[in-house]
């Protein structure tokens, strides 16, 4: 079936010149219905803006319970001491203007049959498709001792926010000398090459300010996330400062005390002044309880519309997916969030949505100065899963000077004061 | 558990990425969500505010010449040219297109 966007599309393909402007601001004036976001993170507070891009009639409420939102990207800066909290907590008034209906509040059940949501503050609000994007939720309990008590303690700033600033508190209270342990857990996980940033930045910290330091990392993989620069980035700047040691090497996680600030690994201990203990993690607990997972710790979805396999008119954008190939980052959940706020406006218009496509580039400092990145361009491949195009994308070249490094740096900064403002305004 | 999970999932995508490479490139994608990805980097519409070179008020042939040009690597750069090799003429085309048409 020809629909007017592929036809226009397919037009602008053809270089038709009239057809421009329209093909430009696609938006769909047939689409109309109530659109209830639920999570204002990367992918819903794209998807809500985009929601309103594309579907001018749209009805677009966004609930979120936090005022205002502090991303994960760059928290790691923070708790590194180049930057403060308040450069990575953003306002929810951009999208307000953008004509998004913020609810300040937090889901307490789905009624996926009678399509509405009801809220902890009591309110019942009605859906004609329903977004989530929740995130994740740690696994507590999966490494013995590890629970919410135990986080105040041996911080995760694995969510940003109180953790981040108690991470950072605790290395500036520690003495030269210390030891700084993270533990890092298998795969898969929120950021897959975040640790490693933690670990470079923590390293810096340590270097400048705390030489006689050590950081040891305790790691349930063998392989990760751009090894092989993140390694040569160590060995440049940081040396025998920074240790991490493997799964091979007895590095995987059973059990913490943080009474007497030890972990264990299968086959040993290790005591730290600060601990950072990483932990695993599945999607938020919100689709689990709605029946959205079947099962599984995470949610399966059509990658064309984000729709749930489960359950019809729920899309699921973000970390709480897998999206084949697509690693859980906030790049790739805005680009998916684009992606289903395009099927949605195409949906409620009567449209056929189009076929997507996807970028994930993440850039990771290994210090201030010395930036480097894996990319990929996805597609949906014909099985209704998300690949990564051969020959296409790939990481930062090894060996390269310490100008591109730099340059890589300056554009991880212009990457987050991009996406950032795309997001919020 | 997961790994092992995960592990058939990354196997048949790798067996498709080798058997259906023509498919992942499909024809019908539309300009816009061709184009909707390069502004997590280059700024809303093209227009950066920070470090991130913009890409907004770029002509359509200026543009995928560039493009061309990253995918080619006759232009150097740090990600563009890891980025351009994703995408056929027609789709570097239908972008530099839809950026040119944007509002100024």
């Amino acid at each position: 079936m020809t629909t007017t966007s592929t036809r226009r599309d397919f037009l602008l393909q053809g270089g038709a010149t009239a057809t421009l402007a329209l093909a430009a601001t696609p938006a769909r004036a047939a689409a109309r219905g109530r659109i209830l976001v639920i999570g204002g993170g990367f992918g819903g507070a794209t998807c809500a803006r985009f929601l309103r891009r594309f579907g001018p009639d749209l009805e677009v409420t966004l609930v979120e319970p936090n005022e205002t939102f502090i991303t994960c990207p760059f928290s790691n800066a923070v708790i590194g001491g180049l930057i403060e909290m308040s450069a990575i907590t953003h306002s929810y008034d951009g999208l307000r203007k953008a004509g998004v209906n913020m609810v300040r509040d937090s889901v307490a059940a789905i009624d996926a049959e009678k399509r509405n949501v009801r809220l902890a503050g009591g309110a019942t609000l009605p859906y004609d498709r329903l977004v989530l994007s929740p995130g994740v939720d740690f696994k507590w309990g999966a490494v013995e001792g590890y629970d919410e008590a135990a986080a105040q303690i041996m911080p995760h700033a694995w969510t940003a926010g109180a953790q981040t600033v108690l991470l950072r508190r605790q290395l500036e209270a520690m003495p030269d000398g210390g030891v700084v342990v993270m533990t890092i857990p298998a795969n898969p996980y929120r950021c897959p090459p975040g640790p490693y940033e933690r670990a470079s930045l923590i390293a810096n910290y340590l270097k400048t300010r705390k030489p006689k330091s050590k950081l040891i990392l305790l790691d349930a993989k063998d392989n990760f996330s751009k090894q092989g620069l993140f390694v040569e980035g160590w060995k440049q700047l940081y040396g025998p400062l920074l240790e991490w040691i493997p799964f091979a090497q007895n590095g995987n996680l059973v059990r913490v005390d943080p009474a007497a600030m030890t972990v264990y690994t299968e086959f040993g201990e290790q005591k730290g002044d600060v601990v950072n203990v990483i932990p695993p993690q599945r999607a938020a607990s919100l689709v689990h309880t709605a029946g959205l997972t079947g099962g599984g710790d995470w949610c399966a979805i059509n990658p064309t519309t984000f729709e749930s396999k489960i359950t019809p008119n729920i899309h699921i954008i973000g970390d709480s997916i897998i999206a084949g190939a697509m690693p859980k980052s906030g790049f790739s959940a805005g680009s998916q969030a684009k992606v289903c706020a395009f099927a949605i406006a195409a949906l409620q218009g009567g449209e056929t949505p189009s076929a997507p496509s996807f970028i994930n580039t993440c850039y990771s400092l290994v210090a201030p100065d010395y930036g480097i990145t894996v990319v990929d361009v996805f597609r949906a491949t014909p099985d209704g899963s998300i690949a990564a195009v051969q020959g296409a994308g790939g990481v930062s070249p090894t060996g390269a000077s310490a100008a591109f490094r730099k340059q890589e740096a300056e554009y991880a900064r212009g990457w987050y004061a991009s996406a950032t403002t795309e997001m919020f305004g | 558990m997961q790994r092992i999970r995960r592990l058939p999932m990354f196997a048949l995508g790798m067996l498709l990425l080798v058997a259906g490479t023509t498919a992942l490139r499909a024809a019908d994608v539309a300009p816009t969500v061709l184009a909707m990805p390069c502004t997590g980097c280059h700024g809303p519409d093209g227009a950066s505010p920070g470090a991130m070179p913009s890409i907004a008020k770029t002509s359509a042939a200026d543009m995928t010449a560039k493009l061309k040009a990253f995918r080619a690597g006759t232009v150097e750069a740090t990600v563009m040219t890891r980025i351009a090799k994703g995408y056929t003429d027609a789709e570097i085309d239908a972008i530099g297109q839809y950026f040119a048409a944007l509002p100024h």
